[in-house]
């Protein structure tokens, strides 16, 4: 289990040198002069000299990547160009909300497509399984954007029910903050649902036509404790690895999510930013997000032997 | 991987029509359209659905339904570039990497899982954010998201049939590695890059959808579905249909596609293992 | 021990199992009107081949037949008490307690996701009433019984921690902890090595007998039936052809298609004859070493591992011989190794007098048109994608024939094998024997001077594996060419070759004639082979 850990994060450090290198790139793609690019056009000669000596801008492109990662593992990922604020004081600040919702919704969304997509293959062919297949095939072609604005001009304009505009901190007012993402957390979930759903549904059909599953029963076992002890968790490992792939995609795809209900999170933050040619906040979200995606995925991974143990001895 | 739905009547059934709908909407919209989608007409803002106009009117006059006409052109194309560029480089890579193995596959896998860790849609918006917003820096960051998933897909099926028996008679018989690759291994890595190509169709569209919504996508006054979405967000609550319609036709499309690849997944599935 | 008027143990009439829904409805039945008997203690063996109903009839005992698959007539009592009238919670105190079932794939039997000390104390809780230390204590002294070393921290391993025969073993322990009345073995054996397979079916034999648990042995082998069983049931395609005694079945087989199973064990006249000592050598290998590089780590090369450890073979053009072992004893890496698809570490192999390192481009072109290799799979060996023409042209692509000779090559070779109006299907379009003929005809097609195969009928029942021996000694004869046939089964060798090589560890420990060598093996490893092959004692029996 242990050469098994070292293992996994053996491999992400390799990962995380290219992201970064990567990211440092992106930006030097632009064409001009990256002092000019980072402080913005109005800024003034002294502001830009003092750029370019920190950047190092006449030493070969390696030093400069050195020296732009010192300042980033220092957590100095530079400052925003519109509104002059640390980037790094930006991001976490946004980041916190963003995590939330994800979370909620991808727990949510995951557990009921456990039990959905279990439910469903057990009882295969039948017409809760085309029900649930149904659904969820019906539920993957909603863009989250568009279920996002449906439900808000049902819930909140037509009916009023809940509020919809902006948003309110939870140091102001938990309540309010909780109604606020009602509606966000219910969009991501049933969207989310649909692809977890299908993926544990077929995975379960898998592991029910195995030997073991039949020598379980034959023990004379329940089919609940059959279903739950020995269906689920070989059938739920798949699906744990695309749970992983789906927080990572989602803290991109959140941007939409966020602009609906006009929620200031991380993907929010990256939008405007690459709208008001912000670079220096779209380098640090980029590397933020990245960074975070491979740590979760990691994470997972690590869950995994949980579920499969046959992976610790590969 | 996706989840085997099974059921290749029906789904081709609910399929059909639909991606057939957009198909005959496009062609049609080659030709004729009821109206100038960019024509405005300050006279009629925001009408309703009715005669004269099916889809009402947006907030300058223009009839929704030609700009969704246009709209699905548009989209279409865009996806459909996207998946030519990242089929054709996903494959040729995952070719590469699966049958040579060796520090080739190695460099390729470190590539495509550094791609991979930026989430999609922020590395679109990063290459956009260099790039400008147009329908070619579009695709180009699409094509980029996508094509690491290709490779991993190839690579794997190039994986597992390496190891089947008939590859070792292809040798054996005195096939160079080219020949083999080419009478053996691309006709079975073939159907799943088909069905992945119908997968990859569906999320490019929804991304570009999403990319426009945000307003980094399509720039105005070229409408898409998902920038005519975004620009009906003021007019919500006097002008619900502008809403409804454009999230309706990417649903519907979505949906057909989707349906059409299961029917295809399982058409081209062995009962032959 | 008969019981005739005794209450049998177990009793099916007129079980019919069909299969059900949209697709299936109308087609002939799954099994159709079974009856037989199970005494208390009994050892019954049901014999068929692939597609006799042998397993769902298993199944069908213990009410777990797969989807689409139902059983929709018949009775069947256990000690008198019909289990097919029992409501679900009922048959769920049958299973396990009354009636305990052992599978057939040891990879797949056991929850990979669960140490096998709760899967062991799984029955025990749901059917007895015991404390925690006394299902440990009976969990360890039953994997003494089977014969597992270090049974406690066996108990907190995982199954993938487990060769396929330790996980056979403990599947027994598990479903034996139980004391049922009755074991139901579905092909146990049938998925490991020879030796093994003698190991774990001994073991089965013995604690079944201790507990007083009546056998039901679902096989296609013969030389099981034989050994362990005292009676015997054959089906085929779904009908019982014959009840009787295993003797009797054995040696005076009533119906036809017992008849053929029995004629399908290998019988004592060699099938291979001798060449002579001065007919031309067309493979000779010369301490021949072959190594794997070892898997890599992260940061540094892998160990080697040594594989054949210095053989000396030669095989001479008309013979067939047969070299024989256990997987991973290096059989196959050395046919590979001869054909050239594995390097040398060290040694040297010579085809037709030149040194196979040492060929010229134009030479090794000639090499691979006269050195042919057919493999075990029937189902990985054909490219799913082409026709069956196409498949055995293709080892013709480099010949220098123009098309129309080459496709008349082709329908020759098709008719031949007896696959002549077959060109055009596809592999998944034909049975396991017919594209084992497949295989055969890509061999022969381009006139090759040696055949290398490798395990080509393991995959199949035995009278289709008789069809294709017999197919392979017909080409053998009619073209001459040299064979090297790979084989675990000593039960096959007796049937195709002149000389037999036993390998064991990447050495060869005996070679020689067949006859010689089955009479008077002189190496210990030979002798436990072939104990360990039932089928050769069954053929001794049945003359």
């Amino acid at each position: 289990m242990l050469s098994y850990i070292c293992k996994r994060l053996a491999l992400t450090l390799p990962t995380l040198v290219l992201v970064s290198i990567a990211v440092f790139l992106i930006i030097r793609l632009i064409p001009g002069d990256p002092a000019l690019v980072l402080l913005g056009e109005g800024a003034d000669g002294a502001a830009l000299a003092g750029v370019r000596a920190d950047l190092g801008l006449d030493r070969p492109l390696p030093v400069q990547f050195v020296s732009w990662l010192q300042h980033a593992l220092r957590g100095d990922l530079g400052r925003s160009i519109v509104s002059g604020e640390p980037v790094a004081g930006l991001i976490l600040q946004r980041f916190g909300l963003t995590a939330a919702v994800v979370l909620v919704a991808v727990t949510a969304a995951t557990l009921i497509a456990a039990a959905a997509g279990l439910t469903a293959a057990w009882r295969r062919n039948s017409a809760l399984d085309l029900a649930v297949v149904g659904t969820a095939t019906v539920v993957l072609a909603i863009p989250s954007f568009w279920l996002g604005l449906v439900l808000l001009l049902l819930f909140g304009l037509k009916l009023g029910w809940l509020p919809f505009v902006g948003y309110i901190p939870f140091s102001e007012s938990a309540v309010q903050a909780l109604l606020f993402l009602v509606m966000p957390v219910v969009t991501l979930t049933i969207t989310e649902s649909g692809v977890l759903t299908r993926m544990m549904r077929s995975s379960s059909i898998d592991v029910l036509q195995l030997d073991y599953v039949t020598h379980a029963r034959a023990k004379g076992l329940s089919e609940r404790v059959v279903l739950t002890r020995h269906v689920f968790p070989n059938a739920f490992a798949p699906t744990l690895t695309l749970v992983g792939l789906t927080l990572g995609h989602l803290l991109g795809g959140i941007a939409v999510i966020e602009t609906v209900f006009t929620l200031p999170g991380l993907g929010r933050l990256m939008v405007d930013s690459v709208l008001a040619r912000d670079y220096p906040v779209v380098q640090g979200c980029l590397l933020f997000t990245a960074v975070v995606y491979v740590v979760v995925n990691l994470l997972v991974d690590l869950c995994y032997p949980l579920f499969d143990p046959r992976v610790t001895a590969r | 991987m996706m989840g085997r739905v099974g059921h290749v009547g029906l789904n081709a059934l609910v399929g059909i029509p639909l991606v057939g709908s957009l198909l005959v909407t496009i062609g049609i919209g080659l030709f004729w359209m009821p109206y100038d989608p960019i024509a405005i007409d300050l006279a009629h803002p925001l009408g309703s659905p009715g005669l004269h106009h099916w889809f009402g009117t947006d907030e300058f006059g223009r009839d929704v339904l030609s700009r969704s006409m246009l709209g699905s052109r548009i989209s279409v194309l865009i996806a459909l570039a996207t998946v030519a560029v990242a089929i054709t480089l996903g494959t040729a890579l995952g070719l590469l990497a699966g049958y040579l193995r060796g520090w080739t596959d190695r460099l390729l896998m470190m590539m495509t899982d550094a791609v991979l860790a930026f989430p999609g849609i922020l590395l679109a918006l990063a290459l956009i954010a260099v790039f400008g917003s147009s329908d070619g820096s579009i695709i180009l960051a699409l094509s980029t998201a996508y094509t690491p998933s290709v490779v991993r897909v190839v690579r794997a099926t190039v994986l597992s049939i390496r190891e089947r028996e008939f590859i070792e008679a292809s040798r054996s018989v005195g096939d160079s590695p080219l020949e083999t690759i080419v009478h053996h291994i691309l006709p079975n890595v073939l159907p799943p890059v088909v069905v992945l190509a119908t997968s990859l169709f569906g999320w490019a569209m929804l991304s570009e959808s999403a990319l426009s919504f945000l307003g980094v996508g399509v720039p105005p006054p070229a409408p898409t579905w998902g920038n005519m979405l975004s620009q009906s967000r003021p007019y919500m609550d006097v002008a619900s249909w502008l809403s409804i319609v454009p999230g309706l036709c990417i649903a519907g499309t979505l949906l057909g596609v989707n349906l059409l690849g299961d029917a295809l997944r399982d058409w081209l599935d062995p009962r032959k293992t | 021990m008969s019981a005739s008027l005794a209450t049998p143990l177990l009793r099916l009439t007129g079980v019919r199992i069909e299969a059900v829904g949209r697709a299936r409805a109308g087609s002939a039945p799954l099994l159709e009107d079974l009856s037989f008997d199970v005494a208390p203690g009994e050892f019954v063996a049901v014999v068929g081949e692939s597609g006799s109903g042998k397993t769902l009839a298993a199944r069908s005992i213990l009410n777990l037949l797969p989807e689409g698959v139902r059983r929709v007539g018949g009775r069947i009592e256990l000690e008198g008490r019909d289990l097919t009238q029992l409501s679900g919670p009922e048959m769920r105190k049958v299973r396990g307690a009354q009636i305990g079932m052992v599978f057939q794939e040891p990879m797949v039997s056991l929850n990979p996701a669960m140490t096998i000390g709760r899967q062991l104390a799984e029955g025990l809780q749901l059917h007895r009433r015991l404390s925690g230390d006394e299902i440990r204590r009976q969990s360890l002294a039953m994997l003494e019984r089977v014969r597992i070393t270090d049974p406690s921290r066996c108990l907190s391993a995982f199954p993938h921690e487990f060769s396929g025969g330790m996980r056979q073993r403990i599947m027994l322990a598990a479903v034996l902890l139980l004391k049922p009345k009755l074991l139901i073995a579905d092909e146990p054996t049938t998925a490991l090595d020879t030796l093994s397979q003698r190991e774990v079916l001994e073991l089965m034999v013995e604690l079944a007998h201790d507990g007083g648990a009546a056998v039901l042995l679902i096989t296609h082998d013969l030389g099981l039936v034989a050994r362990y069983t005292e009676r015997a049931i054959v089906l085929e395609k779904g009908r019982l052809m014959e009840v009787g005694t295993t003797r009797q079945i054995l040696t005076e087989p009533q119906n036809p298609y017992t008849q053929r199973l029995v004629a399908s064990l290998p019988r004592g006249s060699a099938a291979g004859t001798a060449v002579p000592d001065s007919a031309q050598v067309v493979v000779q290998v010369r301490n021949a070493c072959i190594g794997y590089p070892g898997r890599p780590g992260l940061w540094r090369a892998g160990t080697p591992t040594q594989v054949v450890h210095g053989v000396d073979l030669d095989v001479r053009s008309g013979e067939i011989v047969a070299i024989v072992g256990a997987s991973g004893s290096g059989k196959t890496t050395l046919g590979r190794a001869i054909l050239d698809l594995k390097p040398l570490t060290a040694g040297s192999i010579r085809f037709d007098g030149i040194e196979l390192a040492q060929m010229t481009a134009a030479q090794r072109k000639q090499f691979r048109r006269a050195a042919q290799l057919v493999f075990q799979d029937p189902y990985s060996s054909l490219n799913p994608r082409l026709r069956v023409r196409d498949i055995v042209a293709a080892t013709l692509r480099h010949a220098d024939i123009d098309p129309a000779a080459r496709a008349a090559r082709v329908d020759a070779v098709l008719d031949e094998v007896g696959l002549a109006s077959f060109g055009d299907r596809f592999p998944h379009q034909m049975s396991g024997g017919q594209r084992q003929r497949v295989a055969i005809a890509r061999a022969v097609v381009s006139r090759p001077r040696l055949v290398v195969a490798d395990e080509p009928v393991s995959a199949l029942d035995m009278t289709i594996q008789q069809q294709v021996l017999a197919l392979f000694r017909k080409l053998q004869a009619q073209y001459g060419f040299a064979c090297l046939f790979i084989t675990h089964d000593l039960a096959v060798v007796r049937q195709i070759a002149a000389r037999v090589v036993v390998m064991s560890g990447g050495v060869v420990v005996e070679e020689g004639p067949v006859p010689a060598v089955f009479c008077d093996p002189r190496h210990e490893y030979t002798r436990e082979l072939l104990a360990a092959t039932p089928a050769l004692e069954a053929a001794a029996l049945v003359g």
